[in-house]
């Protein structure tokens, strides 16, 4: 069994995460100030008195910018520090670098901004209402949806809102930029994204990619909050390094943070389907409205995995998916494990569970009616085909090794001899598409050096954030070069070793840094090869060399073997380069934003949740009394990680499907900024009966060693927890009536839709 | 002022004396095991132990555990340098992702198990209650514990 390649250090304490560098007597806290107005003019400021603070270094407003005031990813609608408007709660406007937090504190106290206070929009609602449309409206459509849905026999339709989500990482956002040579700076960020934190930090300063060095060693988690906002963080702290010529340290407090950094879109989806008496959906019209919130960010590519996954496991022949995205006075919403696909996913599952219920039937007969199928029913509304389709055998297999159907029947014994306490259970499935859709995002960089005494550097372009990239990494390496992985180190990720790098993001991590390796590693063994045959004094082809288990041979002759060791000094002698960069691209996707069309995936995960719930009718409190996971990762690198990745996501899924609700007040402040407020799942939320398994035999063609993505899809099969609820809330009505229901299922939304079914 | 940390003894200047004792640690004395991760007394990233009793430190100052027996992770090591039972189960198990969360959920375990060494799975949840992991979802923390009582057991 491969350990976590940092287990030891972290259960030690000694893996250093950024805000435990410590560098020099001369480093300097740096402090954001920002707004506390959701939208308002600003009228101005004074900051003499907090620059004369003794201890305080730098007091900076954006005229002290010396490049580009812009931090926006995509579209450049994003400013590192306000100008004359403020449009959130949290936007910075003044950085401090002081001798100690409490000192910058002080010098805080001292800046009196004033505000002309505006109105915020602070619902979707209000912005559907006022179009603010941040970008075009978005449609994928396929068949004729009005046509199907006049002619359709049944017909539901719904609104449905699921909510925002806090990352809440555990390590805060944190970024230390230290002065180097000339205007070079050196940047030690806790982003996902180094490449992109190298461009913004060069742009705000006005100087070249070239003289900014960005290095992650490890993030304390990120999620998908630190793929574009970890740029924020590392701005601020090099604007202000640059001011004082000292390192700076930026390490949020927590509530900051949370003020401070976007979240989770809340998505406002407005449905139609049609179907027929067996439940088979026909025709779905589907509408998705996000909360972009202040700036544009990810949204647009968030929203367009919504809407390609708005079908999730089924097969709609007629299906119509408008995608809109709002801005609002908040703060900017971002990138957070699933991106979009849980909001698409969510409405589909709720139609699927309604259809059940109207027609009087068990939902799992429903989706098994509607999954896509192998041979026909297998292309998706934006015509990708639905390749190695895992449903069938996931389904068979869970439906007995969690004996859903049996259960199901003393779940009714229960029900029907307890008048508040109810039981629920729901099947839910998962398919995920794998890729960023955006398709030139789909590369990856690599550098391996091979040095004179048999030891290995492996360097990548992703980002370890404790979902074992670099233990999968270290794998892969180990098995294509055939050396053992105590010769190998997996080497920080730094924007001087691997340049253009994309973020370690939509689960791909390991797909393309792995095979980026592997084409390092293939160019050097084919190097070696050589030395190799000549070392053998064999004629044969450098195609029937092996590198296995730390020794080299000819296929056709095992009993010769050298030593890997042996053969690098002597490949040294013989000038041979030890060092090679890889590369890598997806092959074959493509997707047409305008049509609406393509094949923006390499291949699809799959996975299916099983679990039981019970249900206080009185006061909301549910417990999960089982659940019970197949996923599909291909054949796994690493089993230990992978299954840590499926229980990890589907938790957080829980938490963002029951506990975890965002409160603003009607000013746009964050009344939701503490762990008291702010409920993640503590251990003693999860499944009180918790098994979960991979799915075995079901290699995955043309990935790094048959593997599957995993960091994403497992989020999703929580829906198996917030639709048990469901079940559980509709007992009262005899499932009859349909419960009034929202995401997250809090205590609340629980309690009353039970008493609008009584 | 003196304080023990991990069995050694060191003189604090008095005017640390009102500092916070994560801070006095992490800045002072390079001991960065126990993270600020809310610094709300909410989270247990911080947590160590005070006479084997589970404390975050977020919320003590330094004058309060003043002639306490103070264990933080760096101190959890075997006294010949090899991981601590406790520290191998979560390495085991897989019960670490991130690593953020980890020295905190090691110390609260530990003061656990060394109070009550025949856990179920669900004391054991009670005595993690107050420590927030992002990553794992527990199953591997409550495994690894689990798999340390036994040492604690025998010893
Ligand atoms: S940092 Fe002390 S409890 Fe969270
Ligand atoms: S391992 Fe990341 S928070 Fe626990």
């Amino acid at each position: 069994m491969l350990l976590h390649e940092s287990a030891i250090k972290q259960v030690t304490g000694e893996a250093v995460f950024v805000n435990d560098m410590d560098i020099s007597s001369e480093m300097l806290t740096g402090h954001v100030v920002y707004s506390k107005y959701a939208h308002a003019k600003i009228l101005g400021y004074d900051l003499k008195q907090a620059k004369a603070l003794s201890g305080v270094y730098a007091v900076l407003s954006y005229k002290d910018i010396p490049g580009e005031n812009q931090v926006g990813p995509v579209a450049k609608d994003e400013l590192c520090l306000a100008e004359d408007v403020v449009t959130n709660i949290g936007q910075a406007i003044i950085l401090i670098a002081a001798k100690d937090k409490n000192t910058a504190l002080e010098a805080e106290k001292l800046i009196d901004i004033k505000y002309e206070v505006l109105e915020p929009i602070l619902e979707i609602e209000k912005a559907i209402e006022k179009n603010t449309l941040i970008a075009p409206v978005r449609k994928i459509e396929r068949g004729n949806v009005e046509k199907e849905l006049n002619k359709s026999k049944h017909k539901i339709s719904g609104v449905l809102e699921t909510g925002a989500q806090e990352h809440w990482y555990l390590e805060t956002q944190s970024c230390l930029c230290i002065p180097g040579e000339d205007r070079n700076i050196k940047a030690y960020s806790s982003t996902q994204h180094p490449s992109e934190t190298q461009a913004i930090i060069a742009e705000v300063l006005g100087i070249k990619s070239n003289e900014v060095e960005v290095e992650v060693r490890r993030l304390g988690g990120a999620f998908g909050g630190k793929e574009t906002q970890a740029n924020h963080i590392a701005a601020w702290s090099a604007l202000l390094c640059n001011a004082t010529g000292k390192p700076v340290k930026i390490h949020l407090f927590r509530d900051d943070d949370q003020i401070i950094t976007g979240k989770r879109h809340r998505f406002l989806s407005k449905y139609e389907a049609g179907f027929d008496d067996e439940g088979k959906i026909i025709s779905y019209s589907v509408e998705l409205n996000a909360d972009a919130g202040s700036a544009t960010d990810l949204s647009m590519a968030i929203l367009e995995r919504a809407m390609l996954h708005a079908d999730n496991a089924y097969y709609i022949p007629n299906m119509k998916v408008i995608g809109k995205a709002y801005r609002t006075n908040l703060p900017s919403n971002t990138a957070f494990r699933g991106f979009g696909g849980p909001q698409g996913i969510a409405v589909i599952e709720t139609v699927i569970d309604k259809i059940a219920r109207y027609l009087g039937k068990d939902s799992v007969e429903i989706r098994e009616k509607n999954f896509y199928k192998k041979e026909n029913d297998n292309i998706t509304h934006y015509g990708e085909k639905v390749e190695n389709n895992r449903l069938q055998v996931i389904y068979e297999k869970i439906l007995k090794s969690s004996e859903y159907r049996k259960r199901r029947l003393e779940i009714n014994q229960f029900n029907s001899e307890n008048e508040f306490e109810k039981r629920g259970i729901a099947l839910t499935p998962v398919k995920f598409g794998i890729s960023f859709t955006t398709a030139f995002l789909n590369q990856a960089g690599a550098l391996v050096n091979i040095y004179k005494d048999g030891s290995v550097l492996v360097n990548h372009g992703g980002t370890e954030m404790g979902q074992g990239l670099y233990t999968k990494i270290l794998r892969i390496a180990s098995l294509e070069l055939g050396v053992s992985e105590e010769k190998i180190i997996v080497n920080a990720t730094n924007t001087s070793k691997i340049p253009n790098t994309s973020a370690t993001a939509a689960s791909s991590g390991s797909d393309i840094n792995g095979m980026a390796v592997k084409n390092a590693i293939d160019i050097l063994k084919d190097r070696l090869a050589s030395v190799a045959l000549e070392l053998l004094g064999s004629k044969s082809q450098k195609e029937n060399i092996i590198f296995e288990n730390d020794f080299v041979f000819d296929k056709n002759k095992p009993g010769k073997k050298i030593l890997f060791k042996e053969l690098i000094p002597a490949a040294y002698l013989k000038q041979v380069s030890l060092s090679s960069t890889g590369f890598y691209k997806t092959p074959d996707i493509w997707f047409d934003r305008e049509k609406g069309v393509g094949n923006p995936f390499h291949y699809f995960a799959f996975g299916m949740a099983v679990t039981e719930v019970l249900v206080d009718t009185l006061t909301g409190y549910h417990k999960i009394l089982r659940t019970d996971i197949l996923h599909d990762t291909g054949d796994s690198i690493n089993d230990e990680i992978d299954i840590g990745q499926v229980v990890g996501g589907f938790v957080q899924g829980v938490g963002w499907c029951t506990t975890e609700e965002i409160k603003w007040d009607a000013k746009g402040n964050l009344l939701t900024h503490s762990p008291d407020t702010y409920k993640i799942p503590t251990i003693q939320d999860i499944p009180a009966d918790f098994r979960v398994e991979l799915l075995k035999g079901y290699p995955n063609p043309n990935t790094i060693r048959n593997s599957k993505a995993v960091g994403e899809p497992p989020f999703m099969l929580a829906f198996s927890v917030w639709l048990a609820i469901k079940d559980a809330i509709s007992v009262v009505g005899n499932h009859k009536s349909e419960p009034e229901f929202s995401l997250p299922a809090t205590n609340e939304v629980i309690v009353l839709a039970v008493e609008k079914i009584r | 002022m003196k304080l023990i940390i991990n069995k050694k003894e060191y003189n604090v200047p008095d005017s640390y004396g009102e500092k916070r004792l994560t801070d006095y640690i992490r800045d002072e004395l390079d001991l960065t095991g126990a993270k600020n991760a809310c610094q709300m007394n909410a989270c247990g990233a911080c947590a160590v132990l005070l006479n084997n009793e589970v404390i975050k430190i977020c919320h003590v100052l330094v004058k309060d555990a003043e002639g306490k027996e103070i264990l933080t992770i760096e101190g959890m090591e075997n006294p010949d340098g090899t991981l601590h039972q406790l520290q191998q189960a979560f390495v085991d198990a897989g019960a670490i992702q991130c690593g953020f969360c980890t020295p905190g959920m090691v110390l609260t375990a530990h003061a656990f198990l060394m109070k009550n060494p025949k856990p179920t799975r669900e004391q054991i949840r009670k005595a993690l209650q107050g420590n927030l992991c992002r990553c794992t979802g527990y199953q591997q923390i409550i495994d690894a514990v689990e798999m340390a009582s036994e040492y604690y057991r025998k010893n």
